[in-house]
């Protein structure tokens, strides 16, 4: 307990240099602790580009600093806690592996807010915030399904957790939907940023015939990879990865984390921040459609627009039943929409897609 | 004319003023480096070397964290110093760290909830022997079949990484962790964990082991039978042979003890700062560890040092990081200059320098 103890007197010493904050002398200091490096074009290059929208919107009031590349592990707890005994009145933990450390943290910094990123630990201080990417996969689905000339679609997986599986079940039954025929190849790379080995599977799934290739993981490599082997369409992943428009990449899905991070920065500034679950799609615009390029025949292009307009009024579900597991049990009846609970914690896949969830 | 002249015998007092060169020749590289990044110099320098011990804003909380990050480093090249001075090649610890702690671990999962005082020994004996066995593997290939135990530690590694991920995603998953991966954290779980021994310090039973296993090393190379048979097989292969060393036991007892020490860092490393089985637990302590090893020259004291200045760059690093602005790479950059810098000065530990005009025939 003499550690809290220590702890907690440096959390009055920043309690008292903050005080200066009430009076609008000092800036609000707002940490970032990033999974991979800023300049890695995908997931953590978004959250990047929140913190400068920060910067821009405020301006003097605000200081932001970060890290990038922290291992998920015993190393975040220490960076985290660096960044708290630093002065942040705000910290953005941006990878659920940093789940456990951001609330171990958070529970000896009472005074000091955290954000987590797609977990599901909150505390008095603790908030977690995630995009519904799943939307974004239906929109990608159809695209896959349409587009497809072997039938036979790659998906380059990160890590079997919910997040993940949710995408890969939003794709396909969009892709089914249109193309009765489709297939999905799925690899786990079992990282979030490699761009050795995403290029080998990407590699591995076209050798295998496969012309549409689907990604989860945040580097280029594997558009890289698709733009060699010709013939081959790809999505951007996390940002747009416009620089292989019109061919491979056709379109993508874009983390646009900036509203929120300006508008949770302001909820500190004027001291009204609570803790609290946020979740939003394509509606709000934390999930956004990148162009897509002259390579989508016209019809499907206009196809995709309207299931992108329905999914962001809300008129349409992209879990809607009737909707089977992958055993062949019931999961969702006709009309029956899938709850947040579920999705939140999904570990199945959905009938037809073959293979097996690794554990 | 400068001229190198080999020395008869490497020069005692260079071996050991070169590290303190090195570091100095690192600070002033570094230093152009982040000068050239736009950061000031001697500011990015204290925060790296002097912030983590000094600064009254992080060092109460840093300078335990020192120990915390060293202890692993230190435990892991310890026993890899015993193997690479008698030209035993282990280059697979970090598949040893990783096997340790998923064996250590899972006994303790087993136990689950029941509280009892014994629980704690028996995670690290099973982790232990969980890295020893992981080494017998390259050890026994190299002792019966005469395979090269630099390509199958090394390949183990990544054996090991694949089990870490199926571990972390099945049988050691957390029950009640919403279908996400990774184990139960042995914070909550008292009789499992590997907590502080002294408030506030850092000091948990990793550490106590990382300073036993030098004194030992230490006590094994100065004094036992078996550090003169692995210096003697190091130094003159064919002389030891002729002198009754018995290769096989010598490749076993190397591996298997840096083995068994890979694997209680492991062990205390998932116990305590990790707190759980994750699928990307293992974060390259059994790499860094091999350039600790021939930072401190092989030698237990010097590795002790070692591990703690490679810890301080780190953690100094991090603070550099985010508190200046230095690019991760460029941390990265500087730990390898000091790496370069200490193999660089090496010359002038087993060379002289002469200047002088050469002879003209």
């Amino acid at each position: 307990m003499k550690r809290r103890t220590i702890l907690a007197g440096a959390v009055a010493a920043l309690a008292l240099t903050t005080g200066a904050f009430a009076d609008g002398h000092a800036k609000t200091k707002v940490g970032f602790i990033f999974v991979g490096p800023v300049g890695d074009g995908g997931w953590t290059y978004e959250h990047n580009q929140g913190r400068l929208a920060v910067e821009a919107e405020f301006g003097d009031k605000v200081e932001t600093i970060f890290q990038e590349s922290v291992p998920e592990g015993a190393d975040a707890e220490r960076v985290i806690t660096q960044m708290a005994l630093s002065g942040a009145d705000l910290i953005f933990t941006t990878s659920f592996g940093y789940m456990d450390p951001t609330n171990a943290v958070a529970a000896k910094f009472p005074n000091v807010k955290f954000e987590h990123a797609t977990g599901y630990k909150r505390a008095d201080n603790v908030s977690t915030y995630s995009a519904r990417f799943y939307e974004g996969r239906a929109v990608q689905g159809h695209i896959a399904g349409k587009m497809t000339k072997t039938n036979k679609v790659g998906y380059i997986a990160s890590f079997p957790i919910p997040e993940v599986i949710r995408g890969i079940n939003a794709a396909y039954i969009h892709a089914k939907k249109v193309n009765p025929d489709v297939e999905f190849s799925v690899v786990w790379a079992y990282t979030w940023f490699d761009p050795a080995k995403e290029a080998d599977a990407a590699t591995a799934l076209i050798e295998q015939g496969a012309d549409v290739i689907l990604q989860h993981t945040d580097s280029t490599a594997p558009q890289a990879a698709a733009q060699k082997a010709g013939n081959v369409i790809t999505f951007g992943q996390a940002s747009d990865m416009s620089e292989y428009a019109p061919m491979p990449r056709v379109s993508s899905i874009i983390d646009n984390w900036a509203p929120y991070y300006i508008e949770r920065v302001k909820a500190v500034m004027d001291g009204t921040w609570e803790s609290t679950d946020t979740w939003d799609g394509i509606g709000p615009g934390m999930v956004g459609i990148g162009e897509i390029s002259d390579a989508v025949p016209a019809d499907v292009k206009a196809e995709a627009l309207a299931l992108k307009d329905s999914l962001a009024d809300g008129s349409y579900h992209p879990f809607t039943g009737p909707l089977k597991k992958q055993d062949g049990s019931d999961w969702l009846a006709e009309g029956e929409t899938a709850d947040d609970g579920t999705l939140a914690g999904m570990n199945f896949y959905l009938e037809g897609i073959t293979g097996d969830i690794p554990n | 004319m400068i001229v190198l002249e080999k020395r008869p015998q490497p020069s005692k007092l260079w071996t050991a003023i070169t590290p303190v060169f090195a570091v100095v020749a690192t600070m002033i590289a570094g230093g152009i480096m982040f000068a050239l990044l736009g950061k000031d110099p001697f500011e990015a320098i204290r925060t790296i070397f002097w912030d983590p011990l000094f600064n009254e804003q992080f060092a109460a909380f840093s300078r335990p964290q020192l120990l915390v990050k060293a202890a692993p480093l230190i435990l892991i090249a310890t026993g890899l110093a015993m193997g690479f001075r008698a030209g035993v090649w282990n280059i697979g610890a970090e598949g040893q760290y990783i096997i340790g702690a998923l064996s250590g671990a899972a006994v303790g999962l087993a136990f689950y909830p029941t509280e009892s005082f014994f629980i704690f020994p028996l995670m690290v004996i099973a982790g232990a022997l969980g890295g020893f066995l992981w080494a017998m593997i390259p050890g026994l290939l190299k002792v019966k079949f005469h395979t090269n135990e630099i390509l199958v530690s090394l390949l183990l590694v990544y054996v090991a990484e694949f089990i870490l991920a199926s571990m972390a995603l099945g049988a050691l998953r957390n029950p009640e962790g919403n279908g996400f991966p990774g184990s139960r954290n042995f914070k909550d779980y008292p009789s499992a964990f590997n907590a502080e021994l002294l408030p506030n310090t850092g000091l948990h039973w990793g550490v106590v082991a990382a300073i036993i296993a030098v004194i030992f090393a230490y006590v094994l190379f100065s004094k036992h039978m078996m550090g003169f048979h692995i210096r003697l097989a190091g130094q003159a292969p064919k002389a030891a042979r002729f002198g009754g060393v018995d290769p096989a036991r010598l490749i076993l007892f190397c591996l298997g003890t840096s083995g068994a020490l890979a694997g209680l860092a492991g062990l205390f490393e998932v116990s305590g700062p990790a707190g759980q089985v994750s699928i990307d637990f293992n974060v390259g302590y059994g790499f860094t560890a091999i350039i600790v090893a021939f930072l401190g020259r092989l030698n237990p004291f010097g590795i002790l040092l070692a591990g703690l200045l490679m810890a301080l760059t780190y953690i100094g690093g991090e603070l550099a990081s985010f508190m200046l602005g230095v690019p991760t790479a460029a941390i990265q950059a500087f730990q390898g200059m000091l790496l370069f810098f200490l193999l660089a000065v090496d010359v002038l530990t087993n060379y002289r320098i002469r200047f002088g005009k050469r002879k003209v025939a």
